[in-house]
């Protein structure tokens, strides 16, 4: 596999502007990806996250600006080299038909063998070695049609992985998870960074952001609002800006950022039936 | 790939028993026999040689080719729609091509009344109708997927209706009956110049549509999924659909429409040897070949009189998907 990702793999959005219709979806973005950072991109709904992740993995093109890899235009790479760069994680679906998850992962080998050529040896054992990573080996021989939704979420991870690319785009992946696999998957998706992968992701709940995230970047309105570090740029005032509530960050002991909704009338109602 | 090597062994054993079904008597060793004097191995009189080759190879292989080829297109494309649909109860007919070509025969039979010409006519608006359904998919920009099955149904509704306005004009003595008889499917008028020429189109399109087992995979996953697993998604879509009208047109025109077998087969397959498609093609061919001529030895055997093999198809289709209804309601939920 080509896990290890260079230094000079990074990824950005110049200049991009994106209209359906006479609606303006995407204004004058510019968002810059390098080796190593978790991106979270923070927005609500149809605030163009989709069609931002849509135009920076080609399958569109931006109505003016472009997208650059590595300093070339998207345009320049086939659709398997980009493949082989760029893996997509999308948000955990129902396929059609019953593939087992082994044969869902070995489907990232496409862009390594072609689509005419069938896999070998080699791409069955890079499966194997992404399912053992993600401690899913178990599962391999299940349908992924009837697994939860935190396990398909895994094996299009480990799709993404068996891949070989080193920059990683996920749609809200934590969209459906119970709580004890949204704080695994962060915990993946922060070892894949330190092993020098570049990680896109979008959510709708600033804390996963906080968590995990080495820049945030937001999205309002088809224009990024803000950009940098999670401290920075995660405030009371923007939660209220993009969410319309009330919250208080903290920093909690080991010197990590803490969301904290305040939730004065919940508090309230709660006291309520106490009365006499 | 290894396990499907047995499906082209099972094809021949089948060839060769549907040889000894028919009027005349034969048996396994009487073929056998014929086809070892045929290579020069063994003697054999002349006057049986030739009142052999006038039944095995003038009037029971053409049939028999020509219902293994049928079957075979039916299943294939039958299973290359469903991925292509990522649903699996689309058939063949989703784009039009059915209906297309149900109104080419009628009009053959009505201007021409020639069996060439009604064949070329069917065959030719086969995949007229297909163009039709693909170009109100694309007239408001780039084809969704629901915009291409409804536009296959358009289109093949248009094709429909014009079949009955055909039959509504027909002269009800000769030409009605030749629809209504070619709308049921047979296998009668196959003979071997047709064989000649459809097997290479069809042949060659189901190796087409087996070499793209793979990319399909990935594109039942969903286009955007299929792009980033560096499948050209639409180059591979109208590959596929282009192949699979072909040989689906092919095999209307040679034998009518033949209901079920497009959507049964991949069905069946799909649930023994699993959904991957790389497996799926070829082993749906095989099975769709081997399911139409024993459909067809019966259509010929069971009665005096031969039963049109698209009633018999349904009639063996509605029972094996009610099993397979059963055993899948686990798999696509």
């Amino acid at each position: 596999m080509t896990a290890a990702a260079t230094a000079t793999e990074y990824l950005e959005a110049r200049a991009v502007h994106f209209r359906r219709g006479m609606r303006v979806i995407l204004d004058d973005i510019t968002i810059r990806l390098h080796s190593g950072e978790i991106v979270a991109l923070l927005g609500a709904n149809g605030a163009g996250k989709s069609t931002l992740f849509r135009i920076m993995l080609g399958f569109f093109k931006p109505e003016r600006g472009e997208v650059r890899l590595n300093g070339k235009p998207l345009a320049d790479f086939s659709r398997r080299a980009l493949a082989q760069r760029i893996a997509y994680v999308p948000q955990a679906h129902v396929a059609p038909f019953p593939y087992k998850v082994r044969d869902v992962v070995l489907l990232g080998r496409l862009a390594e063998t072609g689509i005419f050529r069938a896999p070998q040896a080699a791409d069955r054992r890079a499966v194997d070695e992404v399912l053992e990573r993600l401690a899913i080996t178990h599962l391999a021989a299940r349908r992924y049609t009837e697994i939860s939704g935190g396990e398909r979420q895994l094996t299009l991870i480990a799709r993404a992985l068996a891949q070989g690319a080193s920059i990683l785009v996920l749609d809200e992946p934590m969209t459906g998870l119970d709580y004890g696999y949204q704080v695994r998957l962060l915990q993946h998706l922060v070892d894949l960074a330190g092993g020098g992968r570049t990680v896109l992701l979008s959510t709708h709940n600033p804390e996963h952001a906080v968590q995990a995230a080495t820049r945030i970047a937001v999205l309002r309105d088809g224009v990024i609002m803000a950009d940098g570090p999670p401290e920075q740029i995660i405030t009371p005032s923007l939660i209220r800006v993009l969410y319309g509530v009330a919250v208080s960050t903290l920093t909690n002991i080991e010197g990590r950022m803490v969301i904290v909704p305040t939730m004065e009338r919940v508090l309230d109602t709660r006291r309520e039936p106490t009365r006499p | 790939m290894a396990r499907l090597m047995f499906m082209p062994v099972l094809l021949i054993g089948v060839v060769l028993f549907a040889l000894t079904i028919g009027r005349y008597p034969l048996e396994i060793s009487d073929i056998i026999a014929f086809f070892q004097a045929m290579a020069g191995l063994k003697p054999m009189t002349p006057e049986r040689y030739e009142l052999l080759h006038n039944i095995i190879v003038e009037i029971r292989l053409p049939r028999i080719l020509g219902a293994g080829l049928v079957g075979a297109a039916l299943a294939s494309s039958g299973a290359a729609f469903q991925a292509v649909f990522r649903n699996p109860l689309v058939s063949p007919g989703i784009l039009g091509v059915l209906g297309g070509a149900s109104f080419g025969a009628a009009l053959g039979i009505l201007l021409f009344g020639n069996w060439a010409l009604i064949q070329l006519s069917a065959f030719g608006m086969g995949l007229v109708a297909v163009g039709v359904g693909l170009l109100i998919a694309n007239m408001f920009g780039h084809a969704s997927m629901v915009m291409l099955v409804l536009g296959g149904m358009i289109s093949a509704a248009l094709f429909t209706s014009a079949v009955s306005i055909v039959k509504y004009t027909a002269d009800p003595y000769e030409q009605l009956p030749a629809i209504v008889y070619w709308l049921m499917g047979s296998l009668g008028g196959v003979d071997m110049m047709q064989i000649r020429w459809a097997t290479i189109p069809i042949v060659g399109g189901l190796m087409v549509l087996a070499l793209f087992g793979r990319a399909l995979d990935a594109l039942s996953m969903g286009d955007d999924e299929a792009r980033a697993l560096g499948v050209p998604a639409q180059q591979v879509r109208y590959g596929v659909i282009g192949a699979a009208t072909l040989v689906s047109a092919l095999s209307v025109s040679l034998a009518g429409m033949i209901g079920w077998v497009g959507l049964v087969v991949p069905h069946v397959v799909r649930l023994a040897l699993g959904p991957g498609n790389a497996r799926l093609l070829p082993a749906s061919a095989f099975s769709g070949a081997i399911f139409l001529i024993i459909a067809d030895c019966l259509s010929r055997s069971i009665t005096r009189s031969e039963i049109p093999i698209g009633i018999l198809t349904e009639l063996l289709g509605i029972p094996a998907f009610i099993i397979v209804l059963r055993r899948a309601r686990q798999g696509w939920t």
